[in-house]
């Protein structure tokens, strides 16, 4: 059962007409029990194990059990996304805890700006794409 | 069966895809096409922040040629390009990309994306043409700005494209549904970028219970870019260049930083190296088995040779690795922090990318400063942005390409009006993430300079004919009602066949018959012959699958266009008279490699009667 849901936690999303993990999951697995008010894993055997719903939950309701037929049980890796770091807390199935932080960002979120402030090149014509010279950092683009 | 209301939006480019190629061109495409008063809209299956091979983060940019510091030249990228792919590839478009790939991973930066950097505040490389990142969020980021580019109001998300829309030999839209609506898009445009990414599920997985859905490459690419330039009659190449990754067992975790950074050794369970103990392997595939570093699939062949002689299991050496660079240290201060920095490393490889390999980790107690890891070759996977090449045959820039390899819009397949990025398209292996990205950038670019220049008019589709598409699209949901009452047992019913078995049933006539997992990637002229036999039936009876929702209309059709993924490789690995590539398939029948075959081989299909076409096509190189 890769992804799965802690019916304790889950709140539906509080009834928004799209849930956060249902948003998210590329592979479209994720799907919201209207009755129940609770989501679900509607294929677990073509789940990636990729943690994008368990990172977007906003109540945590959401983990990960390797898969059954490889992984030993009693081992978790719980993550907590922020708008810069992701902490990670490594449970190993003697029991032992890691923990690991890392960066996931140096800019605020949702600010990118796609021509990364670099001057814009006018010539539609020509391999020279819109950022460059500029953001090659060259006088212009490699020619044999 | 529920009624379908029909979604049409004109536009002037459409984007299929929204992964690294497709964010690629949103960014470059949106400020052509602003200059030039045009539309461009963008489609994805997914929602484009996590969408794609790239959705869980990546922990390395793979390519990076550094022109700009001159500690590298173009040369010396073609020739580690054309050397790993055993002499098979498309200078011209590798340099295009390779011209500009600095130049995205630039912009990331600026958009904010963790880049490691040394002391001096140069990057800091995992490889000679790789990069380390704290990349959780790559994705996130690289969306970011393609969606700032674009707008939300030109993005579709959660819209599976299946077909795309022609007028004669000009592409001028694609047809799809929504996966979440009882919606039928057809989206008419004058240019169309394809950048669907590549295929996994086309053969049998080595898990096939719970862990079915853990290749290395994600579930959710299914070969929709070849199946949309096959039925747009372009010109596929290196539909036989498959690629096998090998990986830290089950899971498949990466290994790149344990050779490249750790240096580690790989051993057999007789603490035996195989790149030593089976060096004069080499030569018989010289003169690519001579050049450093060894390619991809003659590492990964060695390995193989050893686990067939029954010498595995295969260990990647992390504890005597880690050990060794610890060791440098002075101290015992030293020591303990740079105990911890490598494990910070090590870990955050797998958190980044590959989370599964964590939890088995964990769930072994593996920890790897102390003990050694198992490795292996996983399942076949087409992936031509990475260390494999299958994707279309497009035109390459007018300044590189050679005159064979230009028809006037670089990145433009050989149906006009189609352009090709990323996994979508071949002969341009190891372009990885970036080069997917910038590669996407070229094509937009020229994409916009075809509609400029050509004035190519829009898709006129009567009503009738967009009835018959979207009939053909939601036929399973109709076959799925319309046979219900046949059994009580909704999967198990004469009238249909549902997604999953025929996923099933395709994947083991590919494992068993086209070099699979369970064939050891061995494979021969006669076994192909039957898989495509049993090929055949499988087409026939995709006509009868079954969709009960939604969810399985888009299973229904993502089995079906990896079907055709699977036809064009059956087809040319059998054309193909020699053994070029083992360690990603072995022909028993023809086991050595011969120069009379150093060369393409492209196929192609008529969507009206379903005959291929194969060839070979001369190799011209733009190096020395
Ligand atoms: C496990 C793994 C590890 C990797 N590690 C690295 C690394 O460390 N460094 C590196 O540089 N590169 C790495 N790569 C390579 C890199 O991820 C790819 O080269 C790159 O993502 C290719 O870009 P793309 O746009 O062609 O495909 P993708 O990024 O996969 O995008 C495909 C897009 O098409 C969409 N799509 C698919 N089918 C349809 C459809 N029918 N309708 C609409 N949309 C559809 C998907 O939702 C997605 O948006 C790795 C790849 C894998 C699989
Ligand atoms: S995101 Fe979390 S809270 Fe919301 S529906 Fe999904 S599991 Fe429940
Ligand atoms: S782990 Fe990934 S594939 Fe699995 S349900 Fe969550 S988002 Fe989807």
């Amino acid at each position: 059962m890769p992804s799965f849901v802690n019916p304790e936690k889950c709140d539906g999303c509080k009834a928004q007409d799209k849930t956060a993990c249902q948003y998210i999951c590329p592979n479209n697995l994720m799907v919201l029990d209207k009755d129940k008010m609770k989501a679900y894993n509607q294929e677990p055997d073509q789940c990636w194990e990729c943690m994008c719903c368990v990172k977007i939950c906003p109540q945590q309701a959401m983990d990960v059990r390797g898969y059954a037929d490889f992984v030993p049980m009693g081992a978790s890796c719980v993550p907590m996304r922020s708008t810069d770091n992701i902490m990670w807390t490594v449970k190993f199935r003697g029991g032992m805890v890691k923990r690991f932080k890392f960066p996931i960002r140096t800019t605020p979120e949702g600010k990118a700006v796609p021509n990364g402030g670099w001057d814009t090149n006018p010539d539609l014509d020509g391999p020279t794409l819109y950022t460059e010279p500029q953001s090659l950092g060259m006088d212009s683009v490699w020619s044999k | 069966m529920a009624d379908f209301t029909t979604v049409e939006v004109e536009t002037d480019l459409l984007i299929c895809g929204g992964g690294m190629a497709a964010c690629g061109a949103a960014v470059e495409a949106a400020h052509w096409a602003k200059k030039n008063n045009l539309k461009v809209t963008l489609v994805d299956k997914a929602a484009m922040d996590r969408s794609g091979a790239v959705a869980m983060g990546l922990s390395a940019i793979n390519q990076y040629v550094g022109l700009k510091d001159g500690q590298n030249t173009m040369q010396d990228y073609l020739d580690y390009v054309r050397n790993d792919l055993m002499g098979v590839t498309r200078e011209d478009l590798v340099a295009s990309i390779a011209r500009h790939v600095d130049s995205t991973v630039h912009l990331y930066e600026k958009w904010g994306l963790p880049i490691w950097k040394d002391k001096d505040g140069g990057y800091v490389h995992e490889g000679r043409w790789q990069l380390m990142i704290n990349g959780e969020s790559y994705k996130i980021i690289v969306a970011e700005a393609a969606k700032n580019a674009l707008g939300k109001d030109n993005i579709y998300e959660r819209v599976f494209i299946t077909e795309p829309l022609m007028d004669g030999d000009r592409c001028v839209g694609a047809v799809g549904f929504s996966v979440r609506e009882n919606k039928f898009y057809v989206f008419k445009a004058r240019a169309v970028l394809c950048a669907m990414g590549g295929a996994v599920g086309v053969f049998k997985p080595r898990s096939s219970g719970e862990g079915a859905g853990r290749a290395w490459y994600p579930p959710f690419n299914s070969g929709a870019s070849t199946y949309f330039t096959l039925q747009a009659g372009a010109e596929l190449t290196c539909q036989e260049v498959r690629f096998i990754p090998v990986r830290f067992k089950d899971a498949y975790g990466p290994v790149g930083a344990w050779f490249l950074l750790f240096k580690a050794r790989a051993t057999n369970a007789l603490d035996e190296n195989y790149m030593q103990t089976r060096a004069s392997e080499l030569e018989k595939w010289a003169p690519y088995g001579k050049v450093k570093p060894v390619p991809a699939n003659l590492r990964n062949w060695l390995m193989m040779l050893d686990v067939m002689e029954g010498k595995g299991p295969i260990y990647m050496r992390t504890e005597e690795a880690i050990q060794a660079i610890a060791k440098e240290t002075t101290d015992e201060k030293a020591y303990k922090k740079k105990m911890k920095e490598l494990e910070n490393e090590a870990w955050e490889d797998f958190l980044d990318m590959t989370i599964s390999q964590a939890i088995l980790w964990a769930a072994t107690d593996t920890e790897p400063e102390k003990k050694a890891s198992e490795i292996a070759a996983a399942e076949p996977y087409f992936i031509g942005s990475h260390s494999g090449a299958s994707g279309a045959w497009v035109s390459g820039p007018k300044d590189l390409a050679p005159k064979e390899y230009f028809w006037g819009y670089e990145n433009m397949s050989t149906a006009k009006g189609l352009f090709c990025a990323g996994d979508a398209s071949g002969a341009s292996s190891h372009k990885f993430s970036s080069g997917s990205h910038a590669e996407g950038r070229i094509a937009a670019k020229s994409a916009i300079r075809y509609i400029v220049n050509e004035k190519p008019a829009k898709a006129k589709y009567d009503a009738a004919a967009i009835q018959a598409l979207k009939d053909l699209v939601i036929r399973p949901l109709k076959t799925y009602a319309d046979n219900q009452g046949l059994s009580t047992q909704a999967d198990v019913n004469p009238g249909y066949i549902m997604p999953n078995m025929f996923r099933m049933r395709m994947q083991k006539i590919m494992d068993e018959y086209a070099g699979g997992v369970t064939a050891q990637f061995t494979t021969s002229e006669r076994n192909l012959k039957r898989a495509l036999e049993l090929l055949a039936m499988l087409k026939e009876d995709s006509a009868k699958l079954g969709a009960k929702d939604l969810h399985d209309l888009m299973r229904a059709w993502e089995n079906t266009h990896r079907m055709y993924q699977a036809e064009a490789h059956v087809r040319t690995i059998l054309f193909r008279q020699e053994t070029r590539w083992p360690g990603y398939y072995f022909r028993s029948d023809k086991p050595k490699m011969d120069k009379d075959w150093e060369v393409f081989v492209n196929c192609k299909m008529d969507p009206k009667s379903g005959e291929w076409e194969m060839k070979k096509v001369p190799i011209v190189r733009i190096s020395k």
